[in-house]
């Protein structure tokens, strides 16, 4: 009944396709799950079709739950992304790249996780603090923020923001003091505009994690950003992690774009409009 | 109407309907963060209270958004069937709730009923309802549905099959094709959702896809979930396809804000019938979410069970095939921790079931609340003993695209065996004919998704 000779060619093309293709981006999961038992006449071909995807593939059973493995490997990983949203980024990461630190309008995490609105602000405190900082008007402001995911900021900030600061003084342009903000969100930045006058702002932050990286930040930039502004006038970057963008990469990369949207006064989808963004999507 | 009650020596009251319905739900940050929440834990007994002795008719008369201004009010109002509406308008929720409950009151009675039933009401009643009160109702009604095969019957649970690639790789997504289909899963649907919107990369996959179905001979619908206008351009430049997907809101301008409106889905439906793959007659996919119409800004004052009962009046307008709560995907500002989220998928269930349309469910969690797998696997079991249509299936759970986490493709096996249910009949003898399960339970060879690859029958 089924229709052997077209099965036998979709067979034949996945598998040709599947060995042709390079290996997937960095899970290293699913290459460490070891052969279910009793299958190894399949295994070359499960290992062709690993090879094209970091899902959860092959990973056997025990009756129709997960093996033990598979099950505390998931476990693990779940347990890595949570500590990444929940735990705070080090001082001593702080300390060493000189990032006087602020927090925003969250008490806590659990204010942090459920008010939006107040990882968009800081509190008076806060501003005047900000204001002490940024003592001359700027072209560029930088700053991090935790966001969803602390590791990120630590697994990637030290690589990046030195890389970022020289290639955006590099251009010509004045550079304000960078800083920290725990329990920020991104939209913060217009708060930061608003506040210091500076044109573009550039936010590094952590990602919602995923199982397979807790690592991932992401840039978002904009030009004169101001509070209810459309959020598709952000530029943004993702996926800067080891797996994906790596730091260091980004740091130039976004150097660039920062030159690109300080010359053309615009960011996001006013960027693309024009025709300016030739350069935002060659990576 | 009465907006007002004392409660332990304390008096409640209320300005309007609205107000009742948003303080008289449980606890969900979303209302909270809408600044909508009942301000006390007495205060929401106050609410149900209040809520308790309204009439049919105050329900529907106060709609969460004005019929003038709102399409989606429209929808629902101009379905309801006059004549029985007549028959419901002096009932209060106590009584109706005390009514679907008891065990005389049959499904069909059940079914006939919810033809005179806004969202309004159908909303007002969950907030009624504790969580057993949810199964239990639900457990009585089964909706059907047809595209290539019939979802819904009592005594199945179905999956729907989700393969997704980070970076929509074909092969990468069939590989986790035939990973979920060794499991059993894929009888409601093999459903991607993918990185590129595109109309060239939504074809590669369905031309893919629907060479497997093909192929193998699967009794099961297709489909890719790019953005609807996405889905017609793919349709009309000749992509194979059994259905098209939206995500949908209970509001007008939580429409507009996805990007479409009911003459959209409208033309994707008559697209399909002329030149769709599958026989139909329900070849639409809905997805919904509590908190999906606060997140744009649309909720219109109203909370998010209310604005979630409208999207499945919505929903029923066009007959769908599927609609599945993606429940614990919108993310701790809206529904905060586990406790919330299975609250909200059991009060989804119910609400979809009493509307009248195929309800399934996305059990699943992000990684920035304080929920994990085993909240979901609670879902699931509690969700298929209320009947629901479907659950989804993702290699151990994890999804690569989403990053978010759902049912391992081995869960509805192993609640299929728990609670002795089927898979949809059609792929229930296919995957025994492909030696995958034997009497319902899987074989030797199930999970092995190699079998695929060589081409082999049992």
């Amino acid at each position: 009944m089924t229709n052997e000779a077209l099965a036998g060619q979709i067979a034949a093309a996945v598998l040709a396709e599947m060995r042709r293709e390079a290996p997937a981006p960095a899970d290293p999961v699913s290459q460490k799950e070891a052969q279910p038992p009793g299958q190894t006449a399949s295994g070359e071909l499960m290992a062709a079709m690993k090879k094209s995807t970091s899902a959860r593939i092959g990973v056997g059973r025990a009756g129709a739950r997960l093996q033990t493995r598979t099950m505390l490997r998931l476990r693990a990983d779940h347990a890595a992304a949570r500590d990444a949203v929940l735990l705070d980024v080090s001082q001593g990461l702080l300390d060493r790249l000189q990032l006087p630190a602020l927090q925003s309008c969250c008490a806590s995490q659990t204010e942090f996780l459920t008010r939006p609105d107040l990882g968009r602000c800081l509190p008076e405190e806060g501003r005047k603090a900000l204001q002490k900082l940024q003592t001359a008007p700027c072209d560029v402001l930088i700053f991090l923020a935790d966001g969803l995911s602390s590791r990120a900021i630590e697994a990637n900030a030290e690589n990046l923001l030195p890389v970022l600061l020289d290639g955006v003084k590099a251009q010509g342009l004045t550079v304000g003091t960078a800083f920290f903000v725990r329990y920020g969100r991104v939209a913060l930045m217009d708060q930061v505009a608003a506040l210091t006058g500076a044109r573009v702002v550039c936010v590094l932050i952590g990602e919602r994690p995923g199982l397979g990286s807790a690592e991932s930040m992401s840039a978002y930039l904009a030009y004169e950003p101001r509070t209810g502004m459309p959020e598709a006038n952000r530029t943004v970057v993702s996926n800067i992690y080891s797996g994906g963008l790596a730091a260091v990469e980004a740091g130039a990369y976004i150097a660039e774009l920062i030159g690109t949207i300080h010359k053309a006064g615009a960011s996001g989808v006013q960027l693309r409009e024009r025709g300016e963004y030739d350069l935002a999507i060659k990576r | 109407m009465t907006l007002q009650t004392t409660l332990q020596n304390k008096s409640f009251s209320f300005a309007d309907v609205k107000e009742v319905l948003a303080k008289a739900n449980e606890e969900k940050s979303g209302d909270r963060l809408a600044g909508i929440a009942a301000g006390s834990d007495l205060e929401r007994v106050a609410a149900k209270t209040v809520l308790s002795n309204l009439l049919v008719s105050d329900l529907r008369e106060n709609p969460a958004v004005p019929y003038e201004e709102d399409e989606v009010t429209r929808i629902i109002q101009d379905g309801v069937n006059e004549r029985i509406y007549g028959e419901l308008r002096g009932w209060s929720l106590a009584e109706l709730r005390e009514w679907l409950l008891d065990q005389n009151t049959t499904e069909a009675q059940i079914k006939r009923a919810a033809q005179g039933m806004t969202a309004e009401v159908i909303a007002g009643l969950c907030k009624l309802m504790g969580n057993l009160d949810l199964v239990y109702a639900a457990a009585k009604l089964r909706v059907t549905a047809h595209c290539n095969s019939t979802i819904g019957e009592r005594g199945t649970l179905a999956t729907r099959l989700q393969p997704n690639h980070s970076t929509d790789s074909v092969e990468g997504i069939t590989a986790s094709l035939f990973e979920g289909l060794s499991y059993g899963c894929g009888d409601a649907l093999i459903g991607l959702n993918p990185v590129n919107d595109t109309v060239a990369s939504l074809t590669q996959v369905l031309r893919r896809f629907d060479e497997i179905k093909r192929s193998f001979e699967i009794p099961t619908q297709i489909c890719v979930l790019g953005h609807i206008g996405t889905q017609i351009a793919a349709l009309k430049n000749g992509a194979p396809m059994d259905m098209i997907f939206q995500s949908i809101a209970g509001s007008q301008k939580g429409n507009e804000a996805f990007g479409f409106s009911g003459d959209t889905v409208r033309e994707a439906q008559a697209l399909l019938k002329r030149q769709g793959t599958a026989a139909g007659p329900n070849v639409l996919y809905f997805e919904t979410g509590q908190g999906s119409e606060l997140s744009s800004g649309t909720h219109c004052g109203a909370d998010q069970v209310t604005m979630e009962a409208r999207c499945y009046g919505f929903a029923k307008a066009f007959s769908p095939f599927m609609v599945n709560t993606v429940v614990g995907f919108i993310g701790p500002e809206y529904l905060y921790d586990s406790r919330q989220v299975i609250r909200a998928g059991l009060e989804d269930h119910f609400m979809g079931k009493l509307t009248g349309i195929p309800m399934g469910c996305d059990c699943c969690y992000t990684n920035h609340m304080p929920a994990d797998q085993n909240d979901i696997e609670n879902l699931a079991l509690l969700l298929a003993s209320a009947g629901a249509n479907y659950i989804i299936g993702v290699p151990g759970g994890d999804d690569i695209m989403l990053n978010y986490q759902t049912n391992a493709c081995h869960d509805a096996a192993a609640i299929r065996e728990v609670l002795g249910l089927r898979p949809i009949a059609a792929f229930d003898a296919w995957l025994e004919r492909m030696g995958i399960t034997e009497n319902g339970k899987l074989t030797d060879r199930a999970g092995d998704a190699t079998i695929f690859m060589r081409g082999e029958r049992s």
